[in-house]
Order: C-alpha cells, then sequence, then structure tokens
C-alpha cells in the first residue's frame, strides 16, 4: 500500500494508520447494516420509506 | 486515533449534507410514490378500487402518472389515520414524524456511506479535491446503486419479492464483489487483475439474484418504473455531493489537497 505525500493525521505510523481506517469502515459498515438491514420491526418501521428510496431488500 | 477522528469528522459533515440532499429529494421524487403504492396496498391488492380518496397531486411526477393509472388521479391522504404498512410493532406516525424518521435513516446511513468512502479513499491516498470526489461517488453509486439495483431493482409496497435474507445477502455479496472488481480495475496496472476485476462485477449477475416465485402484483407497471428512475437518480446526485463534500472538507483539513497524489484521475 503506497502512503500518500499528504494524508490526515500524516503522523501516524501505517499499522496504526491501518487499524484507524479499518476501524472507520467498519463503523460506516455497521450503521449501514443497522439503518438498512435490521430485521427488528421498530427499526424498519422507522427507516421504510428509505429503504424502498435505497433500493434495500425491504420486507 | 487522529486520523479516525479526522475521518469520523469529514464523514459527518459529509453525510449530514449528502443525507439532508438525499432527503429533500426523496420527499419530492420517491416519497410520493411510495405513498401512491400504499393506496393499492391498502385496497387489498389484485382489484382496482375506485375510492381511494384523493387529493390532487401538486408534484411534478405525477404527470406522467395518471396514463397507466387504472384509478384517476389517485394520490393518497398523507395524513390518514391508518398505520403504515408494516402492522407489527411500532412506526412513525404518517404525516411529519414518518418524514422526520426518513430525514433521520437518510442522515444516519449518509454517515455511514461517507464514513466507508472516506476511510477506503484514504487507503488509496485520499480525495484531494471536489473533482476527485465527484469520481469516487460515482465509484459509489456503481458499488451501491447500480450493481444491486440490476438484480434487485427498487421495489414499491405491495410487490411480491423473495426471501429477505437471502435478498439481503445476494445484495451485500454484490456490493463486495462490484468494490473489490472496480478497486481492481482502478488501482493495479495489470492487465489480468483488470480482466479479474470484470469477472467479479459480473459474477454476481450470473449467479442471479434470488426472485419471486410470482411476480403479481397491483402496482402499475408505470408506477414501478417511475419510482426505479426516481431511486437511481436521487442516489446518483447523493453519492456525487457525498463525493464532493468530502473532497471540500478533506481538502481544508489538509490544505494542501492540491499536491495530493492523483490517486484516480
Amino acid at each position: 500500500m503506497n502512503t500518500a505525500s499528504v494524508s490526515l493525521g500524516a503522523s501516524v505510523s501505517s499499522q496504526s494508520r491501518f487499524m484507524q481506517l479499518a476501524l472507520a469502515a467498519l463503523l460506516g459498515t455497521f450503521i449501514i447494516g443497522f439503518v438498512g438491514f435490521s430485521h427488528i420491526d421498530a427499526v424498519h418501521n422507522a427507516a421504510h420509506d428509505y429503504r424502498h428510496s435505497m433500493g434495500f431488500p425491504c420486507h | 486515533m487522529n486520523l479516525f477522528r479526522n475521518v469520523v469528522f469529514i464523514a459527518a459533515i459529509a453525510g449530514l449534507v449528502g443525507g439532508i440532499a438525499l432527503a429533500c429529494m426523496q420527499a419530492y421524487a420517491t416519497d410520493p410514490l411510495i405513498l401512491k403504492a400504499e393506496v393499492y396496498e391498502k385496497a387489498g391488492g389484485g382489484h382496482h378500487h375506485d375510492h381511494a380518496a384523493v387529493t390532487t397531486n401538486d408534484n411534478a411526477m405525477s404527470s406522467a402518472v395518471p396514463a397507466d393509472n387504472a384509478m384517476s388521479g389517485a394520490a393518497p391522504a398523507p395524513a390518514e389515520a391508518a398505520a403504515p404498512v408494516e402492522d407489527e410493532g411500532w412506526a412513525p406516525a404518517d404525516g411529519f414524524e414518518r418524514f422526520a424518521f426518513n430525514v433521520l435513516a437518510n442522515i444516519v446511513s449518509g454517515i455511514g456511506f461517507a464514513l466507508i468512502l472516506v476511510a477506503v479513499s484514504e487507503f488509496m491516498g485520499g480525495i484531494g479535491n471536489w473533482r476527485q470526489g465527484v469520481f469516487w461517488g460515482l465509484a459509489g453509486f456503481a458499488i451501491f446503486t447500480l450493481a444491486p439495483g440490476l438484480g434487485l431493482p427498487p421495489k414499491l409496497p405491495a410487490m411480491p419479492d423473495a426471501d429477505l435474507l437471502q435478498r439481503q445477502i445476494w445484495w451485500t455479496l454484490t456490493v463486495v464483489a462490484t468494490a473489490a472488481g472496480l478497486g481492481l480495475i482502478a488501482f493495479r496496472k495489470s492487465l489480468p487483475l483488470a480482466l479479474l476485476g470484470i469477472a467479479l462485477i459480473v459474477a454476481p449477475h450470473i449467479v442471479g439474484a434470488p426472485q419471486p416465485d410470482s411476480f403479481v402484483t397491483p402496482i402499475p407497471e408505470g408506477l414501478h418504473h417511475q419510482f426505479i428512475v426516481a431511486s437511481t437518480l436521487t442516489r446518483l446526485v447523493f453519492w456525487l455531493v457525498l463525493g464532493a463534500v468530502v473532497g471540500v472538507v478533506r481538502g481544508r483539513f489538509t490544505g494542501t489537497a492540491t499536491s495530493l497524489r492523483d490517486s484516480f484521475a
């Protein structure tokens, strides 16, 4: 993995950099999963129109 | 955790802007179609009703609708007391509450998409400016909208569908395969890997998305088509906005955005 000449938080080591970015991506995945894929009825109903509009598998 | 904090900060701003923009577009383009479909859903399917209470449409999308609607000018009254669709568990009341939760869902998941976008783009050198952001946004659109939408087009309420879990699995695998395929094509300068990337993008569609046993639905074909167009276009704009905002905000952060490695274009 090439390191960019300028990056956010440039001083961090490459391993720490990887972990932090992976953590951010994981957090994003978790959020999408909760809003778009959760089988909890209340969550489904609250985000119902959103799921339809976004083409998430619904019902 | 300096980097993590910066990524979250940028994603929060981009997700907020993109989510609000998307919610506004949905209120105009897709939500009225969902409400219209719910009129058919409540009618019990199959047969057409002639008394579905009606206020005249005032949104621009409506001009194309009556042609294929069996009932004339059927628009639902959003403030009606009936519970929305799914009858189990709590659901927001129709009208403002429902709209508010839709906005919330848009913002929250907008931040989720932005987190993934920022994190992945940082691995590749980061989004340097709004134009690079637009290209990243196009990639996001292809990965999260186009690819899964080919096999599982956005559906309106009252449309039949295959098992939910199977569709969710196919949707997820398609997104992952398309992302990997695009990544191989864009960031590995190798013909065999590019070919592998194409294969990864095509593979989910050869496997095929889970389909319902029957396609019989009370929803008119025209209404569904209109919904697919509206849903796809609103998400295109969402992704372009999301990418562009990330580029702008990140540029403010680093202050030297233009000197970033030209990682994409």
